[in-house]
């Protein structure tokens, strides 16, 4: 049974959306949090463990250096103050995928706080949104429920448990509650965890595949009355598994809520369920007394004491976040906003950075990438990358261009052979005779000959329609198999009938 | 002091996953009122400018190389669960449908 | 009875290299005396004829034992080199897990459970080469000062079997009391290695916090947990704490630190002057009011033989010592609610379905909780989430951890003037079977533990030895020692010297005055006994 909703519009006519979000992000450490296990995604159940992975009785856990070392990074990354001495905690709570029946995560000593990062929408429109921690923690076991209806937990008859995935490295962040985002907020969310998504992908600490539950968001909303600065009950809407399901999720729990405020009804504090399939959420688990996780320092565990030769050691292994470079390239690019977002969203931003830095001008790099190589990609059903075509096809096809040796024409038809494996263009053009016939006497003859077999058109043209000689040149391209200099042509074409260009 | 009674202790029985009978509960109940006032001096003993000790001798910064160790096979990791199924650990429904 | 087995480990281990003795025979002797003593814990059709005896072992590992005593004897006869202590056999508190033997933590919830890894202690006696003859009862989970609280049954005094034999580590102080191993190991979170040998008239002895591994130890409360050698002699404690002892990277709070010169310090203590110059504290708390008459007089004649070896006596206060039962039992219940959580009834141990109502998840892990955990072990499951919980934390656990704090700066400040403190191990003698565990207080049990507890909150060193009898009921008296954190060096110093001393005063080893123990079982009533 689906839930009421209000039309969006509506929602937002009445009511201000406050955001918050909790993403995981799963680091690709080799070896799992607090154990040596292997960090792998997949394989046969229950192999990727140890016996500390699995909470055999009289086991103890050990902190991964290198998962601390990515946990600073996101930190510093995220603008957020690195604590000096930070701790690890127990969070208890008992749940079969969780193998010591508590999860080691952080509490009051998180290992960063208190940053932020700005979000830009599609629009230009940017939004600061604080974050409030960031902490390590594991991951749980897999759950699969067997019986009753497609995998659900409701009415399953039995589950069974993987733990491979048991003490896999997570950063978890956590952001402050987000206000003033209107009727941005679901796009504002999507940008957001895009953001998460590119960082982490960006500083190389995580896989970044949010299909494989590398990058994990859980979505608070709430709604307050237009006008009222005192938050609404909140939901907790978990599952949310892609950046598109992000944005619906989001939509839809402002409208839900709407509509049971509207209702004059109460938000029940909750955890809700997101399903892609439906677009919808349903009710989890309600929140109560019983979520009492009575934190207590890891005693098993000893704290994390930073300094800043270390931060700073970390500091400068940072490489440029994704937003300042995408504002670097495209000042250096001299590219407008709408060029910028289409060479973005077309997944052309590292080709063209690649072929820029090979030689070629940042606007014929996009206009290989985005144009005829696009075309081929589109057409073949692979990434731009996967074409065959490189940063160095791009810049030897635009040497030759520039060089009059072939017209735009004959370079795409070159890439075509590139692509098709025949070689390098140079090789190619020279193998096929490709090469642009400039020579003035060839051409003269055959602008003759085009000349006279177009008399009417030739009056036109000494008659003043200069534009006229479009035609006598497309014969001449006919004639030459397309390996004239058309630029020459037309020339030729004037000068012969005595026309200032 | 002590605002221990059989609700109390039924909660917390709850929240340690320990099925228990009326009469546990009562003197359970019983038993930590007396601990509870037993130990309740140790709150008037300490001041807030204290630090806390949850290590009794302090180290810091104890890790790991991030290199793949020893793992148990499936047949190691299952030898002891009460139940299992195709190389997972079986247990009962997560939830009852109302 | 073989004469073997009153021979302490140091005497076997020279006994082994001049090839006077096989592993093999020194193994085989300790097997029989356990046979011959241990009565229901042999097995099954033993416990069903009711044969009774010492109970101090869940599990006998004969063949295995023997096996690595005969493969030490080969190697021996082969010329090659072995470690000190190769070939001594030596018994484990069923805390330590092990491959191929059950490990139970006397608890029904493990019952049956194999481990497929070994602890990292039970790594380092394998290495070492020593036979491994079973594992010694305890208190559930450790929980307990008197053994009483074992799924198993208890274990008993070898000086009277109507008394407790100490707890946690009953099973592991009766072993090596009664002759059934040189050695054992055990863990003392608030006293389960040294009450335990103070009431059974051997030495035990607890190291600095993080000097001996963790990994692979049934945790009870990871912050005060320790593993220790359990002796008859303070040198044979100094070999054994040699070989378990020193840094593990599987333990994230294992000391980074060579072992130090135990043994050598040991020796040093006993020989002629050891002790001359020492400077050791009586701590005023723990040696006046509350304790027994008779363990104060065996006290204070250790004082004077201290004393008369040279040492200087001085009184030191802890003022926050009256704060330590509370505290301990604050962190110690909050660390074991945690610890004990694992136990579920899912990946391992004891599943045990609901009688009644929906079969969830939920319910069969509080089913099998219900079912696998024995009454202490509840009690503090149940002690530790109220302390921990919302509202509760900072009153009760916040504030224990701040007692704690308390206490190790009363620790540094008398150590700022002594070189060790003493006090004696416990308040009384071994009581009675059943006279503290069937009282409605179960405060009555726990502030037997006043003397021990301090040292685990501050994570400082201690040992028990015996003292002597008390004049009134004849049962050991233990004296404890301690030393700052990384010092324990100097326990194995002056417990030796004490020791010899002690010696040189009965002219001969405290269990000398033993009673044997084949008659004692023999005489006893044990349809009538608990």
């Amino acid at each position: 049974m689906s839930d009421e909703i209000l039309s969006f519009e509506e929602a937002m006519e009445k009511y201000d959306p406050v955001l918050g979000f909790e993403v995981h992000v799963e680091l690709n450490t080799a070896t799992k949090m607090f154990d040596s296990a292997p960090n792998e995604f997949g394989d046969t159940p229950n192999t990727n463990i140890t016996p500390v992975s699995l909470g055999l009785p009289g086991v103890l856990p050990v902190v991964n250096g290198k998962a601390v070392e990515s946990s600073i990074k996101l930190g510093l990354a995220l603008g957020c103050e690195i604590a000096p001495v930070s701790h690890f905690a127990r969070k208890n709570y008992f749940y079969p995928d969780t193998p010591k029946n508590f999860q080691t995560s952080q509490y009051d000593e998180p290992i960063a706080a208190n940053g932020s990062i700005d979000i830009e929408l599609e629009d230009g429109t940017v939004f600061t949104i604080d974050i409030e921690r960031a902490h390590m923690e594991e991951d749980a076991g897999k759950l699969t429920h067997m019986g009753g209806s497609a995998g659900r937990i409701q009415g399953a008859e039995f589950s069974l448990v993987d733990y491979n995935r048991a003490g896999v490295p997570l950063v978890e962040i956590v952001t402050r509650p987000i206000v003033g985002a209107g009727d941005r907020a679901p796009e504002l969310a999507r940008a957001y965890v895009a953001a998460i998504r590119d960082i982490v992908k960006a500083l190389g600490i995580s896989d970044a595949r949010m299909e494989r539950g590398n990058v994990r968001c859980d979505a608070n909303v709430s709604l307050m009355p237009k006008g009222s600065t005192e938050f609404g009950t909140r939901t907790e809407t978990k599952n949310v598994n892609s950046l598109r399901s992000v944005e619906r999720a989001v939509r839809y729990e402002i409208q839900r809520h709407a509509a049971v405020l509207e209702a004059g009804e109460k938000i029940v504090q909750e955890t809700r369920m997101w399903h892609e399939d439906t677009r919808e959420t349903t009710a989890g688990r309600p929140k109560s007394d019983a979520d009492d996780y009575r934190y207590f320092p890891e005693p098993d565990l000893v704290p994390v004491v930073t300094d800043s030769e270390w931060i700073e050691r970390l500091r400068g292994e940072l490489p440029e976040m994704p937003a300042e470079r995408n504002k670097r390239l495209k000042t250096e690019w001299g590219f407008s906003d709408e060029e910028f977002r289409d060479v973005i969203n077309a997944g052309a931003l590292e080709p063209i950075e690649a072929t820029v830095a090979a030689g070629a001008p940042a606007s014929v790099a996009r206009k290989w990438w985005m144009g005829e190589i696009a075309r081929i990609a589109k057409e073949r059903e692979v990434e731009l990358t996967e074409t065959g075509a490189t940063a160095e096809t791009v810049v030897e096809l635009n040497k030759l261009v520039e060089a009059k040796k072939i017209n735009d024409k004959i370079a795409r038809q070159v890439l075509g052979f590139v692509v098709d494996g025949e070689g390098k263009p140079a090789d190619i053009v020279e193998k096929r005779g490709l090469a642009v016939v400039s020579d003035d006497g060839a051409l003269s003859s055959a602008v003759d000959e085009a000349l006279a077999a177009m008399p009417d058109v030739a009056d036109k043209i000494r008659a003043g329609k200069v534009q006229a000689a479009g035609a006598v040149v497309g014969q001449v391209m006919k004639a030459t198999r397309g390996q004239a200099d058309a630029a020459r042509v037309r020339e030729l074409i004037l000068e012969k009938l005595g026309v200032e260009g | 002091m002590s605002d221990i009674n059989r609700e109390t202790v039924a909660h917390l029985a709850q929240l340690a996953h320990i099925e228990m009978t009326d009469t546990e509960l009562d003197a359970l109940a019983s038993e930590l009122g007396i601990i509870v006032e037993s130990v309740a001096s140790v709150s008037e003993a300490v001041s807030d400018d204290i630090p806390a000790t949850s290590h009794p001798i302090p180290l810091k910064n104890v890790f790991r190389e991030d290199v793949v160790g020893e793992t148990l096979t499936a047949e190691e990791a299952l030898s002891g669960a009460p139940d299992e199924a195709d190389g997972k650990f079986k247990v009962p429904a997560i939830l009852v449908e109302d | 009875m073989s004469e073997l087995i009153k021979l302490s480990a140091a005497e076997l281990a020279e006994k082994l290299k001049s090839g006077e003795v096989s592993s093999v025979e020194v193994t085989q002797a300790h097997l029989d005396r356990i046979e011959a003593t241990d009565g229901a814990a042999l097995d099954e059709s033993n416990r069903a004829a009711g044969k009774a005896g010492l109970n101090a072992f869940l599990h006998i590992n004969a063949e295995e034992a023997l096996e690595v005593a005969a493969a030490v004897d080969k190697d021996r006869a082969a010329g090659e080199t072995l470690p000190e202590l190769a070939g001594v056999p030596i018994a484990l508190k069923d805390l330590i897990v092990t491959k191929g033997q059950p490990t139970t933590a006397a608890s029904k919830i493990l019952e049956g459970w194999m481990s497929p890894y070994d602890g990292t202690v039970t790594q380092k006696v394998r290495a070492a080469r020593m036979p491994i003859l079973g594992k010694t009862n305890l208190d559930e989970f450790a929980m307990g000062s008197s053994t009483e609280h074992s799924a198993f049954g208890v274990t008993r005094n070898p000086w009277a079997l109507d008394r407790i034999p100490g707890g946690s580590g009953g099973g592991s102080a009766v072993a090596v009391a009664a002759f059934q191993a040189p050695l054992a190991l055990g863990t003392d979170t608030g006293g389960s290695i040294r009450q335990p040998a103070a009431v059974t008239g051997s030495v035990g002895v607890k190291p600095t916090y993080g000097g001996i591994s963790r990994y692979g130890v049934i945790a009870m409360a990871s912050s005060l947990d320790q593993v220790g050698p359990c002796t008859r002699t303070v040198l044979d404690a100094a070999l054994l704490h040699e070989v378990v002892g020193g840094h593990d990277p599987k333990d994230s709070t294992s000391l980074n630190e060579p072992v130090g010169p135990l043994v050598e310090q040991a020796r040093a203590g006993a020989a002629e002057g050891g002790l001359k110059g020492l400077r050791i504290g009586v701590i005023k708390e723990l040696s006046g009011e509350g304790f027994q008459a008779g363990v104060l007089s065996r006290f204070q004649e250790s004082l004077d033989l201290l004393e008369q070896a040279g040492a200087e006596i001085v009184e030191v206060s802890l003022p926050s010592v009256k704060e330590a039962i509370g505290a301990y039992y604050l962190i110690m219940s909050s660390e074991v609610s945690s610890n004990l959580a694992k136990y579920d009834g899912v990946r391992f141990g004891l599943r045990e379905l609901p009688k009644e109502g929906p079969m969830t998840i939920e319910r069969v892990m509080a089913a099998s909780r219900a079912a696998g955990f024995g009454t202490e072990a509840k009690r503090r499951i149940i002690l530790g989430t109220y302390a921990l919980s919302a509202g509760y934390y900072d009153a009760y656990y916040g504030s224990a951890q701040k007692v704690r704090t308390l206490i190790q700066r009363d620790y540094a400040k008398a150590f700022e003037t002594c070189d060790v403190l003493v006090s004696p191990t416990a308040p009384t003698t071994a009581f009675k079977l059943g006279e503290k565990n069937e009282s409605a207080d179960p405060m009555a049990m726990y502030l037997g533990d006043i003397a021990t507890v301090p040292t685990n909150l501050a994570g400082v060193p201690s040992i028990s030895l015996p003292a002597g009898l008390a004049d009134e009921d004849g049962l050991p008296v233990g004296i404890q020692f301690t030393a700052p954190a990384h010092e324990d060096a100097r326990l194995y110093r002056v417990g030796a010297g004490l020791e010899a001393a002690l010696n040189t005063k009965w002219g001969a080893p405290l269990w000398a005055q033993m009673p044997e123990t084949e008659s004692l079982i023999r005489d006893f009533d044990f349809g009538g006994a608990k």
